[in-house]
């Protein structure tokens, strides 16, 4: 709520404002996030359904709601310089970013399928405009048209299957859906079950960019400018998953041995393509898309599992994600240079000299991405994998893995360049890091190392709230 | 707060203090890691005169939740075999600090840093007793190695760097598939109460699970060891590295690896080691012998000394899996020979590479003309690396060829092969740099040891003296921890339920399985 208003707020300031305010923007919008977060806090202390039961506050939802909003946070620290150098400090970029967080927190409480369509809705068409934002960038708009298109198809799906579920079972209430299913003198066919769910999960394995849905994600990453494609890479994708998490685990939860090999393929297929397309490419943020396509690849495998440790890790592994991918798209922001000149693997050469603190802390983003002990993405991993053994998908541990493995190759790349090669121009060009900057580099790297050697208090609540979602 | 806690505690407060001194101090920062290193040595040198021959099982022991759930422990602690690999650790670290001294002019702090991490990660390794602990510093060890590599190596240093990660990483994710299979299973991840666990009969498994569970582990190792064919890395991190980088990766890292054996595979899984031995067998007699002969044709030293590390770790696991205790007494023992030895010759090579600025065999000859010492210094080494008796080597080749032939006779054959070509490239390599004509650049760049190159080395000799002649110094504690490892697995093939727990095991309570 908070955030309709603030963003509402500064759309109607911004023509009062004018540039000298430019800062300004940045600033409520921080305030309106920081209100959010203390609001789905106390959100959660007083728990149970509200709005007529479409919306239900509990630990899950609250969980996804501070993990968006935070994503958001770091998202508008790490905004203010690109937004100066690229000229485009506007209130209008905030309040976008406030209506699609507001539109995740919408999908990520809801227990309606109508609430999660609408909240897809607003997160999504905010997100189409944000990925176009640079409106003379010739890739940014080719980004937004892709997104846009591919999106809508992908919503429609959704619908489609919205509709017929609520044809066959006459509700759109995830517990409703998932008590006439489980019903013996259920009238529906499965077959007709079976095809909703799989238009639902194309429409969500659009969302999470799992293969083979993921076609648009490196696209739209590589030409949205940096910090959307941070906060494209995190918030939405988080959002999408509570989303997926909640309409398979509680309402398809009974025909869950029909839609496991397909998530399982697609967990494969997403870890495979995303690893190995990574490993050619020469574009950081074009990297980055490929390497999230991997990642959204294990949160799937936490899916496969189909089990309450299952859930839990993804959510771990979703917070731990979040914190490293931002990070390491900030640094791409504070190095990127006006215009985006400066987005090649290369371009990071000699960061390490010309400005080790930034190069330290990108180290830890990318040490945590690669899955090495003491870091976020290390439990990340080791929790998903370990459901997954539980759940006896020994050959997607083992193949996931290996995976992995793979990955180490391309992170390694930067880690090599940064360290190892003599300084190019973008890093000495490289301006210090401003306040903004600092904080959106350095709270994630806080946050990747919390994580990565106390991980047991946002496991045990993760765990706590997994028993929810059933 | 026990010993063991400060003397794994301690590189990592010099790793953090490090970070906070200025960077345009390389003094400070090489005397401050230089004190920490050495602290960390004096205070691992109480854990040998602490460890009681009377007590049995794991000494110093720490044991506290890390995380509640899945509950992972951190549990130190060491007996006679790890003992000895944590004191060769932070024996070494303070040797590499004083070789690199000069040689490492830039990025100085992160170098020393990184070296202190290492150090950190390396004794983690020997002294965990939780599965997940150990994985954890598993990896902790790989990243700093990686950019000792990368970042101060020679020429090919990326490539090498890349390669080394990449090798271990492949191998250690399965390992981590063992690991949480085996928690799954067993509902703990704490060695002592995995090992109870078989003992009592609790968990068993079937030989294909024990068979996979032991490739898991094992491939895991086999990389570090490494165990032909594994070993591409080997050559090209060796080369690539730094004086300091090769001989903590020669010396210490390699013997991860064959620990993780000892320690792991033989007592947890061992119908399955047993099946395998005769395979594994052949593999490492393959590299002892195929280690020296492409040691032979080398035109590189470090190269030569790398390919030597191959065919004498091949006799750790020849040792290893011949399943008796001389066997395993000599594998232990011949982990701290190449460890001193090798790391002798790295450092020595590191030596002739500051002065004459190449690697490259045909670049010297006749330095003993211009550097005496340096030569002498270098035959004793080389000497005990051949196996001379007196000298350490010795000891251990003797005990792992002794306790093959008792497993099986032709194995000793064929590995005293190795014993003989080890001579031939050694002696080879001595004769054509150390004598003969002294070409022009050898007799204007190549000096005699300074100081500080003999603070470094000296001690590395005195080992080498000391552990050939009076072993009784150091091989009680290994035979003890040895004879519980070997009883252990034993226990576990035949007679699952029917003897009391090993002494081994008394140290602590069956925890009750989820």
């Amino acid at each position: 709520m908070i955030l309709t208003v603030v963003g509402t707020l500064l759309m109607v300031i911004e023509p009062l404002g004018g540039p000298r305010w430019s800062r300004l923007y940045g600033h409520i919008a921080l305030l309106g996030l920081a209100g959010a977060l203390v609001a789905a806090v106390s959100a959660y202390s007083t728990p149970g359904p509200a709005f007529s039961g479409m919306l239900i506050a509990d630990g899950f939802g609250a969980f996804f709601r501070v993990l968006v909003i935070g994503v958001g946070i770091l998202t508008v620290l790490a905004s203010y310089r690109y937004l100066g150098r690229e000229g485009v400090d506007t209130a209008e970029y905030h309040a976008l970013i406030l209506f699609s967080i507001t539109g995740q927190c919408i999908m990520v409480t809801a227990n309606e399928l109508i609430m999660i369509f609408i909240g897809l809705e607003i997160s999504s068409i905010a997100s189409y405009v944000l990925a176009g934002y640079l409106r003379d960038d010739k890739r940014a708009n080719e980004a937004a048209l892709k997104y846009f298109l591919l999106g809508s198809f992908a919503t429609a799906f959704l619908l489609y299957g919205i509709a017929w579920i609520y044809g066959l079972t006459g509700s759109t209430n995830l517990s409703a859906i998932r008590t006439a299913l489980l019903s013996r003198d259920s009238t529906a066919s499965p077959i007709l079950v079976a095809v909703s769910a799989a238009l639902m999960l194309v429409g969500l394995g659009f969302k999470v960019s799992g293969a083979p849905f993921q076609i648009w994600a490196p696209d739209v990453y590589q030409g949205a400018p940096a910090p959307v494609s941070a906060f494209l890479s995190a918030g939405p994708k988080a959002a999408a998953f509570a989303v997926f998490l909640r309409v398979f685990m509680t309402a398809f939860a009974p025909i869950g041995p029909g839609w496991e090999p397909l998530v399982w393929l697609s967990a494969l297929l997403s870890m495979t393509i995303g690893n190995f397309a990574a490993l050619t490419q020469s574009n950081i943020k074009r990297l980055l898309a490929y390497s999230s396509i991997a990642h959204a690849g294990y949160v799937l495998v936490a899916v496969a599992a189909r089990s309450e440790t299952g859930t839990a890790a993804a959510m771990f592994y979703l917070a731990a994600y979040a914190l490293m991918n931002i990070g390491a798209f900030a640094v791409i922001v504070h190095l990127s240079g006006k215009g985006e000149r400066f987005v090649g693997v290369d371009d990071f050469a000699g960061l390490a000299t010309r400005q080790p603190f930034t190069a330290a802390l990108l180290t830890v983003f990318l040490l945590s991405l690669i899955g090495v002990p003491l870091t976020g993405g290390f439990f990340g991993k080791f929790y998903i994998f370990k459901a997954a053994l539980e759940s006896h998908l020994v050959w997607l541990t083992v193949l996931g893995l290996l995976n992995s493995a793979v990955a180490a190759y391309y992170y390694l790349r930067i880690l090599v360049v940064m360290y190892m090669h003599e300084p190019s121009e973008a890093a000495s060009e490289a301006e210090p890091l401003g306040a903004g900057m600092k904080a959106a580099l350095v709270l994630p790297a806080l946050g990747t190392f919390v994580l990565g050697i106390f991980p047991s208090a946002l496991l045990t609540f993760a765990s706590k709230s997994a028993v929810l979602v059933r | 707060m026990t010993l063991l806690n400060l003397v794994l505690a301690l590189p990592a407060l010099g790793f953090l203090a490090l970070l906070f001194v200025p960077r345009d101090k390389p003094q400070v920062i090489r005397a401050l890691a230089i004190a920490v290193a050495l602290i960390a040595f004096i205070a691992s040198i109480g854990l040998a005169t602490g460890l009681r021959s009377d007590v049995p099982g794991m000494q110093f022991a720490t044991d506290v939740i890390w995380i509640p759930s899945p509950e992972i422990h951190f549990h130190i602690g060491i007996d006679g075999v790890s003992l000895w690999l944590v004191i060769l650790s932070a024996f070494l670290t303070p040797i590499c600090i004083l070789i690199s001294w000069r040689f490492i002019d830039k990025r100085v702090k992160e170098f020393y840093a990184f070296l202190l991490l290492l150090e950190f990660g390396l004794i983690g390794v020997f002294i965990s007793l939780d599965l997940f602990l150990f994985y954890v510093f598993w990896e902790v060890s790989l990243v700093p190695m990686y950019f000792l590599i990368g970042i101060w190596g020679h020429e090919r240093r990326i490539y090498a760097a890349v390669k080394f990660f990449l090798f271990t990483m492949s191998g250690s994710v399965l390992m981590l598939v063992g690991i949480i299979y085996l928690y799954n299973r067993a509902g703990t991840f704490d060695y002592l109460a995995i090992l109870n666990q078989m003992a009592g009969g609790k968990l068993s498994f079937t030989p294909g699970q024990e068979l996979l569970l032991f490739l898991a582990f094992f491939i895991a190792f086999a990389i570090k060891v490494p165990l032909f064919p594994l070993h591409t890395w080997l050559p090209d991190a060796h080369v690539e590295a730094p004086s300091a980088g090769s001989v903590m990766l020669a010396s210490v890292m390699l013997k991860m690896g064959t620990y993780g054996l000892l320690r792991y595979c033989v007592p947890m899984f061992p119908e399955a080691a047993r099946r395998c031995a005769p395979w594994i067998i052949v593999l490492a007699i393959i590299g002892i012998i195929y280690g020296a002969l492409v040691a032979m044709v080398q035109p590189n030293m470090k190269k030569l000394v790398a390919y030597s590390s191959v065919s004498h770790l091949g006799f750790v696991v020849l040792g290893i899996f011949s399943f008796t205790q001389l066997g395993f007494d000599g594998a232990v023992y011949q982990m701290l020979n190449h460890g001193i030895s090798t790391g002798a010759l790295f450092v020595l090579v590191g030596y002739l590479y500051e002065r004459r600025h190449s690697l490259a065999i045909a670049d010297f000859g006749g330095v003993a003309t211009p550097a005496p010492w340096l030569s002498t210094v270098f035959m004793i080494t080389m000497l005990a690396s051949i196996g001379l008796p007196t000298l350490n080597n010795f000891v251990g080749e003797y005990l792992v060829l002794q306790g093959a032939a008792q497993a099986n006779f032709r194995w000793a054959v064929f590995a005293a092969i190795g014993v003989i070509l080890s001579a031939c490239y050694m002696l080879w390599l001595y004769q054509r740099v150390f004598y003969g004509d002294t070409p022009e650049p050898v007799a204007e760049h190549v000096y005699d040891l300074n100081r500080r190159e003999w603070a470094a080395v000296l001690p590395l000799v005195a080992m080498m003296v000391w552990m050939g002649v009076y072993t009784p110094s150091f091989l009680p504690p290994i035979t003890r921890a040895n004879t519980a490892i070997l009883d252990q697995s034993r226990m576990n093939v035949r007679f699952r339920v029917a003897l009391p727990p090993a002494p081994y095991l008394t140290a602590r309570e069956v925890p009750r399985a989820r």
